[in-house]
């Protein structure tokens, strides 16, 4: 594997994703959807980083981004350094052994006329790594025991499982090449909440076990918190603020990330009746139609005149704490 | 708000799923009228296959001194204008028709499934063309299409089924393309494509059995309208040429004596509408069957 | 003080071809007039079902109210058909529904306003004008600005949130008694769900009516809800004040519950104890304890019959055969 000296596997620079919105027969186009705005973060290897934000922030997008599902409008994506922004479609499939994804729903992201074992083998058929029939069973088998599922289920079809169970086989088919970095995309949000602890669980040890590196997309900010080395908080396309779990928790600089965490429920009444409650006002604009300056700035309590003219760039407070905010 | 009677069951676990196959079955032939159609069409087989036996007289062995007799204990249909017995010919009848039918159908299918799998796929230019191709040949009144194209292409069995297929094909193609345009936004499409998996393995080996089941209702009506639409070409004379016992042919010919012996017309006429109406009948049981809603409904 | 609603042994079953789904196995619950009451479980725990039972939107087949009282303001409403008037006057009137997905609640051919006001006219019999000044004015309450532009819009034309905060609207229009929100922010981004959930109590202290909480965020329950039912299999596996129940938890289900979810205030190092096993079958419930294939504590289980429910504390009730004690739900630090 190669990293650049500081350990660097992923890095995204200036990453830029348009989607053109286009009117009429012939397809004019009237607009951009800035889904991306100028996005960069580094992800060493082993770590987790976390990415939140609420519905349009983008955060789905990146993570497809960097897998080249999309072709990104303009910037880089650096994996391994190797960069892979502009590789042709083909070039992209033979490096999808290095980087895949876990994804949202474990009912439509399997096919259901395909035996979980297909599925979870599907891989290393594509990349032709395992030719011999009884080396692809065992290996198959190997990787149904080690996201907890029993083996001898490889012939059941997707619908025989619950919901948890076939999370742990979306898992298991992201793994089957032995890749260097996931892609987790909301890989709990759709499951019941005592199943969820279980997926963070395998998660977590299969990282540590197999050395693997995530991006953790999510919108639920305690369970962010659990697993991430370091967060990136996005709004309307743009990170708004970077840095480590701790920092993240106890020092929120950035105003939206402050609502964010106040609205962020604990399970205990005690501590609820003490906190501190930011409501924000209005709703998340469209990204059709962006505030100008900063897009926060129309629902912020502490925005002044400032605020609308220049769009803030993501600049450290502090060691491994970045902010985009001009009145911190 | 006021007098909603929503329709709210449980999102139940898949534990109780009972098998896809036995419900399948339980719901295909809850309705007697399905069964009856099923019925037909097994008879339908087994005359076509069995024809030389349960046939009582060779259906070409012309017989003029026996010419249009009404039915009797010899000919229990009758016979037609050649002397011909009438039951047989039907019954043989049923051979070509099921060749028609299952022809046409194949054909039809195969040619127009690929083209709208590919245009659906592929999308952009290529869908515009393929589809602007179908919508072309969908402008005109099928009937009126097949008979220029059979006419065309001259008589004959070959011919007549290729017209037919023409004809047939359009609509494949844009039920296939309507389904993978929306199967497409699956997330295990994207997933299948996550993994390196080529255009080619995704289309055949994710798309096709995902969306060619609820095809097959419209494969199962349509055998019994290719065999109508045989039945119209050969009426109107550009069919299948004569002596070849085909029905509609013999509802033409049979034309002349409408007035005096309606059998003539009537019996190969009660033969289409019944092997028609079955598997309309059998492909509407087919459809309540693969409802996708009533899949977890349980 | 009578309750508002007493829900007495009610038992809702679902008629499958698997079999007879016992969705709701003898539930009993009260709410009094102003409480804010929570039910929180996991899918399939027959929250949602039991509250349809309430308002009888159960659909049969497959789904049948088979037992149980259901005694609001004095009356069973068991005793009326689900279709008659009787059942149709306190539907919207006085018990109100607030669903999940504001996307289907609505229907997308009609503006918000007509669908606001329909329930005005009917159960508050007041003419068009007044019901439309009406729902404009609810509109306001509920934070949707502009309400006398948007009244007219259509639901396609509203945002999540927005969406959200018009079924409030049209839930609270007819001033009803109470008020039952099935899983009302479960579709809506973490903040609307603040704004919501605050709106929601605003309205609730200013009409003074009841509301019922349904969910399966522990988290928005602990907040504002002042009693708390766990169901779990069908049934009430514990009842208490949110205060006992998250911080004296008697229930290992709850106990488990609490401790498989990660706070945002713990301490990080914290292994998340997922509970082992799948949800429980319905159809074959087994003659012990449903939890017991589960529970961390069955090995220490003498009972081996199904537990009723026991008081533990003032108000606190309990179905577990043991008389453990949880700790408070995570480690709180500092």
């Amino acid at each position: 594997m190669e990293t650049s000296p500081d350990n660097t596997l992923v890095e995204v620079k200036n990453l830029k994703m348009y989607f053109p919105v286009t009117q009429g027969v012939l397809r004019r186009k009237i607009g951009d959807v800035k889904a991306v705005d100028d996005v960069s973060f580094k992800i060493r290897q082993g770590e987790t980083l976390g990415l939140v934000g609420e519905s349009g922030c983008g955060k789905t997008t990146v993570g497809r981004c960097i897998l080249r599902i999309y072709q990104p409008t303009s910037g880089q994506i650096i994996l391994e350094g190797q960069d892979i922004t502009k590789l042709p479609r083909n070039k992209v499939q033979r490096l999808r052994y290095k980087m895949q994804l876990v994804f949202q729903d474990p009912y439509g992201s399997l096919d259901p006329r395909q035996s979980a074992g297909s599925i979870v083998g599907e891989p290393l058929k594509v990349h032709h790594l395992c030719p011999d029939p009884q080396e692809y069973r065992k290996k198959v088998e190997g990787l149904f025991t080690l996201v907890g599922l029993n083996p001898e289920m490889t012939n059941r079809y997707p619908h025989e499982f619950s919901g948890g169970q076939r999370q742990r086989i979306g898992i298991a088919r992201a793994l089957s090449c032995s890749p260097l970095f996931i892609v987790c995309d909301e890989p709990i949000s759709a499951l019941d909440v005592s199943i969820q602890a279980q997926i963070i669980n395998l998660l977590q040890e299969l990282q540590k076990k197999l050395r693997l590196t995530y991006l953790l997309i999510a919108h639920d900010l305690s369970v962010v918190r659990h697993v991430s080395d370091n967060i990136a908080v996005m709004y309307l396309g743009h990170i708004v603020e970077l840095t480590d779990w701790k920092e993240l928790y106890e020092n929120p600089l950035m105003p939206y990330t402050q609502a964010l965490l106040s609205a962020v429920p604990i399970p205990d009444p005690r501590v609820e009746r003490k906190r501190e409650r930011i409501i924000l006002k209005g709703d998340v604009p469209s990204p059709l139609n962006p505030p100008a300056g900063c897009p926060f700035h129309p629902r912020c309590w502490m925005a002044i005149p400032d605020c609308s003219k220049q769009l803030p760039q993501l600049r450290q407070v502090a060691p491994n704490h970045m902010v985009a905010c001009i009145r911190v | 708000m006021v007098g909603t009677s929503a329709d709210f069951v449980p999102q139940l676990k898949t534990q109780y799923r009972v098998s896809e196959s036995r419900r399948f079955f339980k719901v295909m032939f809850s309705r007697w009228i399905v069964i009856f159609g099923s019925v037909i069409i097994l008879v339908l087989i087994l005359a076509a296959i069995f024809a030389p036996l349960l046939a009582p007289y060779d259906p070409y062995q012309i017989n003029l001194v026996e010419s249009i007799q009404q039915p009797s204990a010899h000919h229990l249909l009758g016979t037609d204008e050649m002397g011909r017995d009438v039951l047989s010919r039907i019954i043989y009848g049923t051979r070509i028709a099921l060749l028609v039918g299952v022809i046409v159908v194949t054909v039809s299918g195969a040619i127009g499934m690929l083209l709208g799998l590919i245009a659906g796929y592929f999308g952009g230019w290529t869908e515009t063309i393929i589809m602007r191709l179908m919508d072309a040949l969908m402008s005109l009144p099928p009937l009126i299409l097949m008979l220029a194209i059979s006419v065309m292409l001259g008589g004959g069995l070959k011919n007549v089924l290729a017209a037919l297929a023409v004809g047939f094909m359009p609509t494949y193609c844009r039920l296939m393309c309507g389904q993978v345009l929306s199967a497409k936004e699956n997330d295990y499409i994207l997933a299948a494509n996550v993994i390196g998996a080529s255009n080619l393995r995704i289309m055949f080996r994710h798309l096709v059995p995902n969306v060619f089941p609820p095809l097959f209702v419209n494969i199962t009506m349509d055998l019994g309208f290719a065999i109508l639409a045989e039945a119209s070409l050969s009426f109107l004379g550009i069919g299948i040429s004569p002596p070849t016992a085909t029905w509609g042919a013999m509802i033409n010919n049979g034309q002349r004596y409408l007035f005096t012996d309606p059998l003539l017309s009537i019996a190969p006429g009660m033969a289409i509408v019944l092997v028609v109406l079955a598997f309309n009948l059998v492909g509407d049981g087919l459809r309540d069957a693969l409802d996708p809603r009533l899949r977890g409904r349980i | 003080m009578e309750p508002l609603l007493e829900v007495k042994n009610l038992k809702v079953i679902f008629n499958t071809m698997a079999g007879v789904v016992k969705a709701v196995d003898g539930v009993s619950y009260y709410i009094d007039e102003g409480e804010v009451i929570g039910l929180v479980g996991e899918s399939g725990c027959g929250k949602s079902v039991s509250q349809l039972a309430v308002t009888q939107l159960i659909a049969n087949p497959p789904g049948e109210i088979v037992g149980g009282e259901i005694i609001f303001e004095g009356q069973d409403l068991l005793r009326y058909k689900a279709d008659s008037k009787q059942m149709r006057s306190v539907r919207g009137a006085k018990i109100s529904m607030i669903f999940q997905e504001p996307m289907t609640s609505f229907n997308p051919v009609f503006s918000i306003g007509e669908q606001i006001i329909e329930p005005l006219m009917l159960h508050l019999k007041l003419d068009r004008q007044a019901a439309r000044q009406r729902a404009i004015e609810l509109l306001e309450q509920v934070g949707i600005s502009d309400a006398r532009v948007r009244v007219n819009n259509y639901p396609h034309q509203f945002s999540g949130g927005m969406r959200q905060r018009a079924m409030i609207a049209m839930a609270l229009s007819c001033h009803p008694k109470l008020v039952i929100a099935d899983e009302p922010t479960t579709a809506l981004d973490v903040t609307t769900q603040a704004q919501i959930l605050e709106i929601m109590m605003e309205m609730t202290k200013k009409f003074r009516n009841s509301l019922v909480i349904v969910t399966h965020n522990l988290g928005i329950v602990a907040r504002h809800a002042q009693r708390i039912y766990v169901m779990y299999a069908g049934r009430i596996v514990e009842s208490g004040s949110a205060d006992d129940v998250f911080n004296d938890p008697r229930h290992p289900y709850t106990i488990a519950l609490l401790k498989s979810v990660p706070r945002l205030d713990e301490e990080r190092g914290r292994q998340l104890i997922p509970i082992e096993g799948l949800p429980p079958n319905l159809i074959d419930m087994p003659p012990f304890c449903v939890f017991k294939p589960r529970c961390s504590l069955a090995s220490q289980c003498i009972g081996e019959s199904d537990p009723e429910l026991r008081q533990v504390g003032d108000n606190h009730f309990t179905r577990c055969h043991l008389g453990i004690k949880g700790e408070p739900s995570g480690n709180i630090p500092r």
